[in-house]
């Protein structure tokens, strides 16, 4: 690196610093105002309080630039390489294993589905640490599952300019419909499911996927057709984790 | 535990979130795509750079956010018990045909309401996950999507969300009701928002339930469903994080309806 670059890498950093910064100051700002007003009280631990702080601000810092280094550019680039080879099934094939592999892998799923099989369910009674093992790796599976499905057919809908309203208000009307049928220890694992999924890794990926498929793509508008895959796989874990409760034996 | 022996915790955990997705990459760039990454040293520091990063930022929340937003419930709880004996009564006699809608008992839990506004609302602004589709919408619209805007508006929709949640629970009316209304909103702001607004808004509905919110969103629901008198848990400590998932969408399209209107009035304002 030369001295010009490391110069302007330096200013980007502390830009990047600011802005994280920034972004902490309301939760600074609210936990002042409530210590000071409301609770009338001194917090504990404040070298801890600092040291975590300045933590979360460096990280994010380092997060947001290697977002814009890294993550956007990779995801747009492959959706370009895909749209050129003009394979669409390749191209669903990894749309699928994208949302299939990081959401088998996401730690918050694992807690959850692991808390899930520990609790004795009414009706799914779980007697051996065997079959709750089963019963946790198959819960894995199907929200897995559900989000692989979800980021194909979110590609498809990309493909073909189709509304998302369709799929979402359309989707919601029918974990509604189902919910009623679920057994209702399930229910709140099932609305729970839709938040893990998107993890902070996954979620600038898929959007860059799929702003750069709709770019790469004649007659399609990025913000209109780039943008859904998240809210769909926010939302099929849902449905697919309120059938598995129907359907587990 | 040291400092050091967290970081090296953190920084595996957050590998093993990557290492699946890096495989994945990996296989479809350079056995489907068969193409060489471009700008591969800076992709590379890029990569490095979200790890570190992101590893730092999970640290930081567990060192300092989560006790702080732990002993600030505490507060809180405290806060709301002293006064409790005065309020919980008439919440608890909600069972009598002659009693009003929403008892005056309700109100009583007033600076829960604020803190959980409070709470979304700042812990939103700090979401890695909303920045980073907050900077590809302004990017991609060429700027007419504001990235601060879009923040904004969904930090607004996940105080609301978990405001009116928490004020769900001290209620004890049932999570459908809320959940469907707030669909049927959604669905007629479909009609007539912009539409190039539409699939963003709902993509924000599922950021917000990441990192910083959820955990100490979930960890306010079930210590309010704890203390309030009649309250289960199980059944109504859940719920707050469907309502910061569904308010974002709300408020999103509304800041996009209010900027078109502004926009209208002031094109019909050059043109007399």
């Amino acid at each position: 690196m030369n001295a010009s670059t490391l110069k302007s890498f330096a200013a980007s950093i502390l830009l990047a610093l600011w802005s994280s910064l920034r972004d902490l100051l309301p939760i600074v700002l609210v936990v002042a105002v409530f210590q000071l007003f409301v609770f009338q009280q001194p917090l504990q631990n404040l070298g801890q309080l600092l040291i975590g702080l300045s933590l979360v601000v460096i990280g994010l810092a380092l997060f947001v630039s290697g977002l814009q280094m890294g993550l956007f550019t990779l995801g747009e680039g492959m959706a370009h390489d895909f749209a050129r080879k003009g394979s669409v099934l390749w191209l669903l094939l990894f749309a699928f294993a994208l949302g299939f592999g990081t959401t088998f892998a996401e730690p918050a799923l694992i807690a959850i589905a692991d808390k899930a099989a520990s609790l004795k369910f009414s009706g799914m009674e779980l007697n051996t640490g065997a079959e709750e093992k089963r019963f946790s790796i198959a819960l894995r599976s199907t929200v897995a599952l559900s989000v692989g499905v979800a980021l194909a057919v979110g590609v498809v809908r990309i493909l073909k300019g189709w509304p998302i309203q369709y799929f979402i208000i359309g989707g919601y009307i029918c974990v509604m419909l189902v919910t009623p049928f679920a057994p209702g220890s399930i229910i709140g694992i099932a609305y729970d499911a839709g938040g893990v999924t998107t993890s902070t890794i996954t979620v600038p990926l898929t959007a860059a996927l799929g702003v750069g498929l709709a770019s790469s793509i004649q007659g399609r508008n990025p913000l209109i057709d780039g943008f859904g895959l998240i809210a769909l796989a926010s939302l099929s874990p849902i449905l697919f984790v309120l059938a598995f409760g129907i359907l587990w034996p | 535990m040291t400092l050091l022996q967290m970081l090296g915790q953190s920084l595996v955990s957050t590998l093993r979130d990557v290492i699946p997705l890096s495989l994945i990459i990996a296989f479809f760039q350079l056995v489907i795509l068969r193409r060489p990454l471009v700008n591969a040293p800076r992709l590379a520091w890029g990569a490095v750079f979200v790890v570190v990063g992101l590893s730092l930022f999970l640290m930081g929340l567990e060192l300092a956010l989560f006790p702080l937003g732990e002993e600030m419930a505490a507060q809180l709880f405290k806060l709301q018990e002293d006064k409790q004996d005065a309020i919980a009564a008439p919440i608890v006699n909600t069972g009598h045909a002659n009693s009003d809608l929403i008892p005056a008992g309700v109100w009583g839990y007033y600076w829960t309401y604020v803190f959980a506004f409070a709470i979304g609302v700042s812990t939103t602004i700090a979401e890695p996950a909303l920045i980073a589709v907050a900077l590809k919408a302004e990017e991609v619209s060429g700027g007419t999507i504001r990235g601060v805007g879009l923040r904004l508006a969904v930090a607004l929709g996940v105080g609301i969300g978990v405001s009116l949640g928490t004020f769900r629970i001290v209620l004890g009316w049932p999570l459908p009701y809320f959940i469907l209304i707030g669909y049927m909103v959604v669905t007629v702001q479909t009609y007539f928002a912009p539409k190039q607004i539409v699939p963003l808004a709902y993509d924000s509905g599922g950021v917000t339930t990441s990192t910083v919110t959820v955990p100490l969103v979930a960890a306010l629901g079930l210590g309010l469903a704890t203390l309030v008198p009649g309250r289960d848990p199980i059944v109504d400590g859940f719920g707050l994080i469907a309502f910061a998932s569904l308010f974002p969408m709300i408020t999103v399209m509304g800041y996009a309806q209010l900027a078109e209107l502004k926009l209208r009035r002031r094109d019909q304002k050059n043109s007399q």
